[in-house]
């Protein structure tokens, strides 16, 4: 039991600016929303995606206190987005690939350029022959 | 009469925390399978940049803006039941509701928009995962909201204060999921 409350206490001992930490996430959101009006794709992309990255960090680090979390949340949480990355490596090639061994990818939800099915049509018949 | 949550801790965190982690865990499982998998297709379809120019980004930003306000309400929530004031961290709690609300109110605006554009799930692969995504998420604000209502009333009675941060930790990764539905879906045209 004091374990237990021990447990609870050092998740309430901070003394965080909550609404500082909230200003900055609001200045973030603003510069990912502007960045791309710029029309350049690399500060797009930085703006988007790079700023969602520390948005997140200041999220899980500041409001869900994962900083002070023990190891253990940590590692599963690791083993999880692990997971992500086998599950990207493993599909990935199918997926983003347009042709493969005597496959090529049709129209519609698996779609493929007129120009790069043409080519992908004379390779297969060419291996036909 | 208190659960065992309330006072069993497992590897030095209460058993009741531990559980949301756990939850959490298979949470990013489920998210991430979906965000990956829309990542791979979008990056081997540069033709769903144009079904993407669809969306409205004013509404999203939007719905971000409201995302991280309630987190901010839930957070503050937390900290209010740490110093014992039930009181506040179930006005906060409930406040971070309305947060929610909002949330799906924008939504639903928004889909009913694009659904009279014609823009459904059968319109084509980008539009899948737009609504799979975007559905599970507001289905996950849905739950949280009912579960948030629930912690507050026994907040308002000073009754497990714990719960507050429990369900706090499930609310920002909600928001968390956000953060990166909004730029996958709105901000990549």
């Amino acid at each position: 039991m004091a374990s237990h409350d021990a447990a609870h206490a050092e998740h309430q001992g901070h003394d965080t600016n909550y609404v500082k930490i909230w200003l900055i996430l609001v200045g973030l959101l603003v510069v990912s929303v502007t960045g791309p009006m710029l029309g350049i794709r690399v500060v797009t992309l930085v703006a988007a995606f790079g700023i969602a990255f520390v948005k997140a960090y200041l999220v899980v680090k500041n409001f869900m206190h994962l900083d002070i979390e023990k190891p253990v949340i940590h590692w599963a949480l690791g083993l999880a987005l692990l997971i992500m990355v086998v599950m990207y490596a493993g599909i990935a090639p199918d997926v983003q690939k347009s042709t493969g061994q005597r496959w090529v990818k049709s129209q519609g939800f698996h779609y493929l350029p007129a120009h790069k099915q043409e080519a992908a049509g004379e390779k297969d018949a060419g291996e036909h022959h | 009469m208190k659960t065992i949550a309330t006072t069993r801790s497992a590897m030095n965190i209460p058993t009741g925390r531990l559980a949301v982690w756990w939850v959490l865990v298979s949470e990013v499982v489920i998210f991430g399978g979906v965000l990956v998998s829309y990542l791979m297709h979008r990056l081997g379809h540069p033709e769903w940049a144009e079904e993407a120019s669809h969306t409205n980004t004013w509404a999203g930003a939007f719905n971000t803006l409201v995302l991280l306000t309630s987190s901010l309400s839930a957070v503050l929530a937390h900290k209010a039941a740490g110093q014992g004031n039930g009181k506040r961290a179930a006005m906060l709690l409930r406040l971070t509701c309305v947060g929610g609300l909002i949330f799906l109110i924008v939504k639903s605006f928004e889909w009913t928009h694009e659904i009279r554009e014609g823009l459904t799930l059968q319109t084509g692969g980008f539009w899948e995962y737009y609504y799979l995504a975007a559905g599970l998420h507001g289905f996950h604000v849905i739950c949280g909201m009912l579960i948030m209502l629930w912690v507050a009333n026994s907040a308002d009675k000073n009754q497990d204060l714990h719960r507050v941060e429990n369900i706090g930790i499930y609310w920002h990764f909600v928001d968390l999921v956000w953060i990166f539905l909004f730029p996958l879906l709105y901000i990549a045209k």
